[in-house]
């Protein structure tokens, strides 16, 4: 479409903001890097040296690792689901014409605003607490054995916090895709006899594959570095039944004051971030071509 | 097959009453165009029939059986929207094949009638694209391919041509005339165009306000308007209007005479007046004349080829009085 010389001014033009990025990016990125090449432990300062792979070979076998993986795998693929189904289903609810319409879009965004350490709080402390909580409540009501679920279903817990807070974005995302769908298409296929479901699988889905790849990606780089939540309510714990790469890698650097080997853990996740990122790119990044 | 009757039919949107009590017999096989001005309720009245709205009151029959509380998929009726709607993301074939999947054609069956209606409509070659790579005119084949292979009772169009540019019309509206012809079903075609109106309809409803100012044949509309709306709305250009003392001495409130039915002279004639714009479209030329004693709106006037006249002269016009129309004061035929 552009002509050749709006495409070389469009380069010129977009050159400093890139160059910015590239260096803010590169900066820490290098020092990462360096540092995880180091024996550099907070406890020993002054007695940094070099020591090759020993940082990488040492997280790598580090049986927490695994478990790390695993958890991070399974909190962003948790959240994902429960976000991408539950906003898809809101979404459409609330593209329902119905009275107070507007005051309620409002309030499905609320959860958005809410700092994660807080809502991380108010669950842990207002809802999930087994003596305190309003679930314990409701169990004691029920006359059921309250259920501690920071304990005895640590991820399970926090992928249910993070999917409250993520919730209403995909919605929001959902929504105005949605909105954007042309009635009349549905009217034909209406017409043409497809049924609600059939008009959902073969007219409203498809529009909004767009919409849930960037909801995907988008959400996918922010649930890789899950943090706070888990700080605040399990301590990656019991043992570690819900630590994530970023916990760890915090656990390695600041609570084992081992700088070196926290940096080196650094550049694994930001590797398996990219082959997460490819992935995902490969396998849907194909919506956003059309 | 293909018998629709409205009866005292009735649509309101909250406290606006858009559709007045309207009965209306649509006789199988008939092509039946629907026109009047911008929003005189003519795409609701279609969409009542096809089940798109519900009707406020009244009955919808097709085929003599009850269909005012159908579902639209059982009606039976199959619709072409004026913005295709088709599905962007499905192949022109998939687009084609979607109602037939739905109703569970088989494979097969679903094939053969793809590929006559892609023969019939010239799609053969454009199958495997998406609507988004077709132009205007393959769009709109591929909506009417989509409602051909329903096998419908009727077709329902709302202003399918008007996205299209003039020559495209002209030739989509010969296909559809075409098609109408080897189908033989019922179609109920929706435009503001009159043009497609009178070219294309068996039976015109003339519409204002969401009521039927006339039904009738073209030619019939033509010749013997109801009541000056349709008289001025039937015909291009317009019908003249004249009203006060010329008016009077036909004894009618006002009097109507189309361009093409006054005799023109430089020299006599039964009113004269004064040459104003001349718009020349090469077979014919309309010449805007300011009557004398005739009210301030111009009168059009076609006369062929090159009229020896210029802007300012004198101008004498005659009427045919054979195809003169009277209006009452309610602006009823007289
Ligand atoms: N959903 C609706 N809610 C309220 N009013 C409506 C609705 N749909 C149509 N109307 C009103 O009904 C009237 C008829 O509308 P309709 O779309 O049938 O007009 P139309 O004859 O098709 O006009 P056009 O030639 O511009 O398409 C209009 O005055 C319009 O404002
Ligand atoms: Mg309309």
């Amino acid at each position: 479409m552009a002509t050749q010389h709006s495409r070389a001014a469009a380069r010129l033009m977009i050159s400093p903001a890139v160059l910015l990025l590239l260096g803010w990016m590169i900066v820490p990125l290098s020092m990462t890097l360096y540092f995880s090449f180091l024996r550099y432990n907070l406890l020993m300062p002054g007695m940094e040296e070099f020591t090759g792979w020993t940082n990488y070979r040492f997280f790598l076998t580090d049986p927490a690792f695994f478990a790390a993986l695993t958890n991070t795998l399974l909190l962003v693929g948790g959240v994902l689901l429960i976000t991408v189904i539950g906003g898809t289903l809101l979404a459409l609810l609330l593209d329902q014409p119905f009275w107070g319409q507007g005051i309620v879009r409002i309030m499905v965004i609320a959860p958005f605003f809410v700092m994660p350490t807080v809502s991380a709080l108010v669950w842990k402390n207002m809802f999930m607490n087994p003596v305190n909580g309003l679930f314990g409540h409701a169990a004691h009501w029920l006359g059921l054995e309250p259920y501690d679920f920071l304990s005895q279903a640590p991820l399970m817990s926090i992928i249910g916090i993070v999917s409250w807070q993520w919730l209403p974005f995909a919605t929001l995302i959902l929504l105005t895709a949605l909105q954007s769908l042309d009635q009349e298409q549905l009217e034909a296929a209406e017409m043409d006899g497809a049924g609600a479901v059939q008009r959902f699988g073969y007219i409203m889905l498809p529009h909004l594959a767009r919409a849930i790849t960037v909801v995907i990606l988008i959400q996918t780089i922010f649930l890789l570095s899950i943090f706070a939540e888990i700080l605040v309510t399990t301590n990656g714990g019991p043992g570690t039944a819900s630590t994530n790469l970023t916990y760890l890698i915090y656990m390695q650097s600041l609570l084992q004051f081992d700088v070196g080997g926290g940096s080196a853990g650094g550049v694994i996740a930001i590797i398996l971030a990219n082959i997460v990122a490819i992935f995902l790119m490969r396998m849907i990044g194909k919506n956003l071509d059309a | 097959m293909g018998r629709i009757t409205l009866d005292q039919v009735t649509k309101s949107f909250g406290e606006v009453n858009v559709i007045p009590p309207l009965d209306l017999t649509i006789e199988d096989g008939e092509f039946v165009v629907f026109v009047g001005p911008s929003g005189c309720g003519k795409s609701t009245l279609l969409r009542l029939i096809a089940g798109l709205e519900d009707v406020s009151s009244g009955q919808i029959r097709i085929d003599g059986a009850d269909a005012t509380d159908m579902p639209p998929a059982r009606r039976g009726l199959a619709m072409v929207f004026q913005s295709y709607a088709l599905y962007p993301h499905m192949s022109v074939r998939k687009n084609i094949a979607f109602p037939m999947k739905m109703a569970g054609v088989p494979e097969d069956e679903q094939k053969r009638r793809i590929d006559s209606a892609a023969k019939a409509l010239n799609l053969t070659d454009y199958l495997d694209r998406r609507p988004g790579q077709l132009s205007g005119g393959q769009r709109q084949r591929v909506a009417i391919g989509r409602a051909i292979v329903r096998e419908p009772q009727a077709f329902l169009f709302d202003e399918p041509l008007s996205n299209l540019d003039a020559a495209l019309r002209v030739n989509m509206r010969l296909e559809i005339m075409e098609l109408h012809k080897s189908l033989a079903t019922t179609m109920i075609y929706v435009t503001h165009d009159q043009v497609e109106a009178m070219t294309m309809a068996d039976k015109i409803v003339v519409l204002r306000a969401g009521n039927i100012e006339q039904v009738g044949s073209p030619l019939e509309l033509y010749r013997e308007p109801r009541n000056e709306f349709v008289a001025s709305f039937i015909g291009s250009p317009k019908m003249n209007l004249i009203r006060g003392e010329v008016a009077r001495t036909y004894g009618a409130q006002s009097i109507g005479i189309r361009p093409e039915h006054i005799a023109v002279s430089t020299d006599e004639g039964l009113w004269h007046g004064t040459v104003g714009v001349a718009e020349h479209l090469g077979s014919d030329t309309f010449v805007h004349v300011h009557g004398h004693g005739m009210g301030s709106e111009p009168l059009t006037v076609r006369v062929d080829g090159e009229l020896p006249v210029r802007h300012g002269d004198r101008i004498f016009l005659t009427p045919d009085t054979e195809k003169l129309h009277r209006f009452d004061a309610q602006g009823l035929r007289l």
